[in-house]
């Protein structure tokens, strides 16, 4: 089973990310499961969100404590939030942010890949310069940096999942899968 | 169609699939999701069903009480302090023998205030009159609203469907949505005896004096058994169409053909959890058998003496409290056991309280403890900081 933790600020989509990937996954015959942080939330503040994947029904219902992958949609939140917390070593983090995974030494436990999903998000006039909607392309660059699912499957995600603005939300994964930088933690 | 649906919109569309023509439910987390869907599939022309607005849960009660007794199929959703605000409403609407549904999400009561999973705002409501039905996954919840419908028009009394917080109600997976030709065959039309017509004045719900109350309530009891000896064979109506059953009491040994020495007795999603930690435990070499029980009411009191009484040790996590006594679903278990001459040494744990966390190291830690040589007792708290 492979355990994912989404952070995002409220209003940014994490939660409409991981249910993105859950239905890629399970468009691909796997069997997902995806929920919330079961907080009180609110616009702006850190919130999370999981899926868990397998190739049998996922039976586990608590929450999510050693992910095997973080996705961060918010480049301040690794700066107010533990976004390593319980991450498997040698787990993948995957950061929507304009720098390279190398500026990023602090979390040398873990493969770290990087994406300017804001920039991509803009470019395809995703949400506004203030509050790019980001949850489809760091999807694009979650498919390739983990490999666990593809980026046709996320792309027919979006068709489903999405209420609007289809073909600009799938470019956008197209794009960050493209430009996604790894540094892998056996390599560093 | 098999998609991934959420927990609370696997509700909704249920409703939709039952035909549902009056909907009058209040907004409370973390129930909002189920509503909100039914609003949009209402305003979309999709469900051909009245939505009434009310300004709190005893009015969406008494709404969907009024639509019932005019022959209507109703449905209503709340949690936690909601189910609390229409509980003289509840006693109202089985009291009058009508075949209502609601969808309540098991949310802990305040203060300190707190939206998470419990089953205590569900179970408070024992004695109202209602069938109560507990899902563990958002297939069941599906399935579960179907034959609620029924089961309930079946033997005239209301049925709540009860999911837990969060773990069930905000969480996505893969579920099948029979067809509406499906579920049509399966739940046709309902045909009540009474209806409230203006056009033929009758009088309903009057004074029932000591003479005649007490049959009242008698044939209430008789509708609960009738609900008991009916439930079999509306689940293999059920199975039949749809290929998913949804006992009473499930037994679930850990190994074919034989019976371990303890059984583990849950409700709700912490079921789903059990299988998993209970599967784990047998490939360990420490074989426990698990029993999900679906009721409270009518309490399956036969088949639980049947399936648990023949076990040395039962195991029971309730995610709820009676305060002054213990667990309330091992209290029931306790009970329905004690007329056996032979029966099971109960261990009646406590656990997950206002959304706690029941994970398999809870599930492992309450099996050990039922299976070395830890005293009985009344109540056994597990997960509880020191």
């Amino acid at each position: 089973m492979v355990e994912i933790r989404f952070h995002g600020r409220g209003g940014q989509g994490a939660v409409v990310a991981s249910n993105i990937l859950a239905v890629a996954c399970f468009l691909e015959d796997r069997h997902v499961q995806a929920f919330p942080a079961f907080g009180v939330e609110r616009r702006g503040a850190p919130v999370e969100a999981y899926i868990r994947v397998d190739d049998h029904k996922v039976l586990l219902r608590t929450n999510v404590y050693t992910p095997d992958h973080v996705v961060v949609l918010d480049p301040t939140l690794v700066e107010v939030v533990d976004v390593v917390r319980g991450l498997k070593p040698g787990g993948l983090l995957l950061l929507n942010t304009d720098l390279p995974p190398d500026r990023f030494p602090r979390f040398a436990p873990f493969s770290v890949a990087t994406v300017d999903a804001s920039r991509i998000a803009l470019r395809h006039r995703l949400g506004s310069r203030t509050h790019p909607i980001v949850n489809t392309a760091i999807l694009g660059a979650f498919a390739a940096a983990t490999g666990l699912v593809s980026l046709d499957a996320v792309c027919r995600a979006i068709h489903q999942e999405v209420p609007s603005h289809h073909d600009e939300n799938a470019a956008a994964a197209r794009e960050a899968f493209e430009q996604v930088a790894v540094a892998r933690e056996a390599d560093r | 169609m098999r998609r991934v649906v959420e927990g609370s919109h696997a509700v909704s569309h249920a409703v939709d699939l039952a035909r549902v023509r009056v909907i009058s439910a209040y907004p409370i987390t973390p129930q909002t999701h189920i509503v909100e869907r039914l609003a949009e599939l209402v305003a979309d022309g999709v469900l051909d069903a009245r939505f009434i607005r009310v300004e709190s849960e005893h009015s969406a009660m008494a709404a969907v009480i009024g639509a019932a007794s005019a022959g209507v199929r109703s449905f209503t959703a709340s949690s936690s302090h909601g189910l609390a605000l229409m509980h003289e409403m509840l006693h109202w609407a089985a009291g009058a023998r009508l075949p209502i549904v609601m969808a309540e999400v098991n949310r802990a009561m305040g203060p300190g205030w707190n939206i998470w999973a419990d089953q205590t705002d569900s179970l408070s409501q024992r004695d109202t009159g209602w069938l109560q039905f507990y899902c563990e996954d958002v297939q069941d919840v599906i399935d579960t609203i179907l034959i609620a419908y029924r089961v309930a028009e079946r033997v005239s009394l209301p049925v709540m469907v009860v999911l837990d917080a969060f773990f069930l109600s905000h969480t996505y997976e893969p579920a099948d949505l029979p067809e509406h030709a499906d579920v049509d065959e399966f739940l046709p039309p309902w045909e009540p005896v009474e209806v409230l017509d203006p056009a033929e004045p009758r009088a309903f719900n009057q004074l029932a004096s000591p003479e005649f109350y007490m049959e009242f309530r008698h044939k209430m009891q008789q509708a609960m058994d009738e609900a008991l000896a009916a439930y079999p064979e509306i689940d293999r109506a059920f199975a039949a169409r749809f290929g998913r059953t949804h006992p009473l009491v499930e037994h679930i040994p850990a190994e074919d053909g034989a019976r371990a020495p303890l059984a583990l007795v849950t409700t709700g999603t912490i079921t789903s959890t059990a299988r998993a930690a209970l599967a784990e435990l047998r490939d360990r070499g420490t074989p426990v058998d698990l029993v999900k029980l679906r009721a409270l009411r009518p309490f399956p009191q036969d088949e639980i003496r049947r399936v648990l009484g023949p076990y040395g040790r039962v195991a029971v996590i309730d995610r709820n409290l009676s305060f002054g006594y213990g667990g309330i679903f091992a209290q029931e278990i306790r009970a329905a056991l004690s007329s056996l001459a032979d029966r099971p040494v109960v261990y009646p744990f406590v656990a997950g309280l206002g959304g706690r966390d029941v994970t398999p190291d809870t599930v492992r830690a309450v099996v050990d403890r039922a299976l070395d040589d830890e005293p009985p007792g009344d109540i056994l708290w597990a997960g509880l900081k020191e």
